[in-house]
């Protein structure tokens, strides 16, 4: 990961690098964008807050800690990471922290991209050199979630290092891994807020009408979308004779209807990783249960389980991103 | 012979119902300096945006060098230097950084960008600017750090929307002088477009006359003038020291003269040739004495009235 980092900002690597060493605009493009958003106020104050979180839910994590390990725990043997799930109720915990303000970090840094541009008159002078008009759009994209990979990384190793010298157990390989894949898919999410900002950026001129709008969005889901949920839950609950396979039924159209909101195809996701225990994230008959050994899964299986909900994290990315394309690519290009 | 570095065939580009250009054909040369000369909303920065590729023609086709801008606006903006209306940088980069940072977009290494960013600072007079935030540049010193960005990538073309607005006079005359030396030594080909009659007068080679859309004129400002208001009437105004009757019928009886009108005491002489030595001969002669004396040349005011009222 590094090593890409490296090559990405520096160019170090023979092909992409001609003779002279001339740097190819996109990288040039992103370089910048990457220093201004690290010298920028509003990305020094978000990482201000993240890390004063993240270190508060360690410490009530750690404040905890003896009490959580339990003998005869199937996920004794992963404690290490209970330092990422664990609460004590005064502070919600690492997970729920990202979840939280993850969307917030995106949306900070993606919801002026375009528009202010834009608006300072810079747009159409960097549109009239001789570089494609997505490169503009990519490199503000790259720039941005490379900035936030490093930092998750950072402070997720940070946790980690903390950890290690306070309960002085070091994490198994098994361990380091479902951290380094609980990461990821944070940055998968943190992405999708990113990108849904950016699209917000191309489609509105004011940069403030932008960061309403991706808040309004973060806010629906966060808050209003579970009551929504409930309600329509409760609408069309089935009566207590339904037939098992209805009841089942039920229940997996309102998880799904709830796994339309980002934020829980995280938790979910999250959860799944960080707790090995966690066998489905869907009901499970008592048929299915019976027989199975209460042990945790490897890690392969942990990732099969939560493949669907990083498939649609990115494929939510993904769809922001293209309309934020298709409606920049053919745009007339005016100064202010 | 003359090379042709833009070529404009029958271009339109219509917003809805409205016409933005119309129809338009124009060929500028190599090495000249071309005035597009228009009122707002004209149809002067469509054109430009079409020249560049930041926009899709309805119909027709621009060429620049040779090269379609609709299918091939990289090579084109390679070549093409342009200023917009209103250019903005940004404000937390000094001007060198600026310059350094559209060098290096145009694929010119580190080292070299350095060097060519300080010189053309030199070149446009920001010299001790350099290590200024743009955010505290004044407004004539912006257009000239456009203009040194837009030499930058070494242009065979340089296009410039309305780069005078909201300069002061002294900044003006600078900024001019420093496109027609531009133009004279390096041979630069000039796209210019503005709605001060003085000014393009001032620099360009030709001009051509834009309004709603369509060029309804082009040529250097005489051939222009001419041709506009051929078989119109020249008004010489005139006021004399003293009141005399007698005169407004003496103006009358003279050659050329179509018509006289008296207001506040000031004669309106409308005529068919230039008779201002005449006029004031006579005024003098009839011991009227003469205060005042102007002949009216028609500026972008008459041509603005007469074409887009």
């Amino acid at each position: 990961m590094k090593k890409i980092f490296h090559d990405l900002l520096n160019g170090k690597k023979g092909q992409n690098r001609s003779r002279n060493g001339v740097i190819h605009p996109f990288r040039v493009i992103v370089r910048k964008e990457m220093s201004d958003h690290m010298h920028s106020w509003r990305f020094i104050i978000m990482v201000a807050i993240i890390a004063l979180t993240c270190f508060g839910s360690l410490y009530t994590s750690l404040s905890n800690f003896s009490n959580a390990v339990k003998p005869n725990d199937p996920e004794g043997a992963f404690f290490f990471l209970k330092l990422f799930t664990l609460s004590d109720g005064t502070l919600p915990s690492f997970m729920v922290f990202i979840s939280f303000l993850g969307p917030l970090l995106g949306i900070s840094l993606g919801f002026d991209a375009i528009n202010t541009e834009h608006n300072r008159g810079t747009l159409s002078r960097v549109m009239a050199q001789p570089i494609h008009r997505d490169y503009l759009l990519n490199a503000k994209f790259v720039a941005a979630l490379a900035v936030i990979s490093i930092l998750f990384f950072a402070l997720g190793f940070l946790v980690v290092g903390l950890g290690l010298i306070i309960i002085g157990i070091p994490p198994t390989a098994g361990e380091f891994l479902r951290i380094t894949a609980f990461l990821l898919i944070s940055i998968f999410y943190v992405a999708f807020w990113l990108n849904l900002s950016i699209l917000f950026s191309v489609l509105f001129r004011q940069a403030a009408t932008s960061a309403l709008a991706s808040i309004a969005v973060w806010l629906f889901f966060t808050v209003f979308y579970s009551m929504i949920v409930n309600l329509i839950a409760k609408a069309i609950v089935p009566p207590e004779t339904a037939s098992m396979r209805y009841m089942i039924g039920y229940q997996n159209f309102i998880l799904n209807l709830l796994r339309v909101a980002p934020s829980n195809l995280f938790s979910d996701a999250g959860t799944t990783l960080l707790m090995p225990a966690v066998r489905s994230l869907g009901p499970l008959s008592m048929e299915q249960v019976q027989g199975a050994i209460p042990s945790p899964l490897p890690l392969g299986q942990s990732l099969m389980i939560v493949w669907p909900q990083l498939t649609g994290l990115i494929a939510a990315t993904t769809v922001c991103f293209g309309l934020s394309y298709f409606s920049f690519m053919k745009r007339e290009i005016r100064s202010r | 012979m003359k090379t042709n570095v833009i070529e404009l065939v029958g271009l339109t580009k219509r917003y809805g119902s409205f016409t933005a250009v119309d129809h338009l054909n124009l060929t500028i040369g190599k090495g000249e300096v071309f005035g597009l000369l228009g009122p707002n909303g004209a149809g002067k920065s469509t054109t430009i945006l079409m020249l560049l590729g930041l926009t899709e023609p309805t119909e027709g086709s621009v060429e620049v060098c040779g090269i379609r801008s609709t299918s091939h606006p990289i090579e084109v903006k390679r070549k093409v230097g342009y200023l917009p209306e209103d250019v903005g940088f940004y404000d937390d980069l000094t001007g060198l950084e600026n310059l350094i940072y559209m060098a290096r977009l145009n694929s010119i290494p580190a080292q070299t960008a350095k060097e060519k960013a300080l010189r053309l600072l030199e070149r446009v007079g920001l010299q001790n600017e350099t290590n200024k935030k743009t955010g505290k540049y004044s407004r004539g010193m912006r257009q000239r750090l456009g203009l040194a960005e837009v030499l930058v990538k070494s242009p065979e073309i340089i296009i410039l929307d309305e780069p005078t607005s909201g300069i002061d006079p002294a900044g003006v005359r600078e900024f001019m002088d420093l496109i027609r030396r531009l133009s004279k030594e390096e041979g630069i080909t000039v796209l210019f477009s503005s709605h001060h009659l003085h000014q393009v007068q001032q620099v360009c080679d030709r001009v051509g006359l834009f309004v709603k859309g369509s060029l309804i004129a082009e040529g250097n400002i005489h051939q222009l003038s001419q041709k506009l208001f051929s078989g119109d009437f020249l008004t010489i105004k005139a006021k004399t020291a003293v009141e005399q009757p007698s005169l407004q019928a003496d103006f009358q009886k003279l050659k050329g003269v179509h018509a006289v009108r008296l207001q506040d005491g000031t004669y309106f002489i409308e005529c068919t040739e230039d008779v201002t030595a005449v006029i004031a001969e006579t005024a003098v002669k009839s011991g009227a004495g003469l205060k005042y004396l102007q002949k009216t040349e028609y500026g972008l005011d008459d041509i603005y009235n007469r074409y887009f009222s």
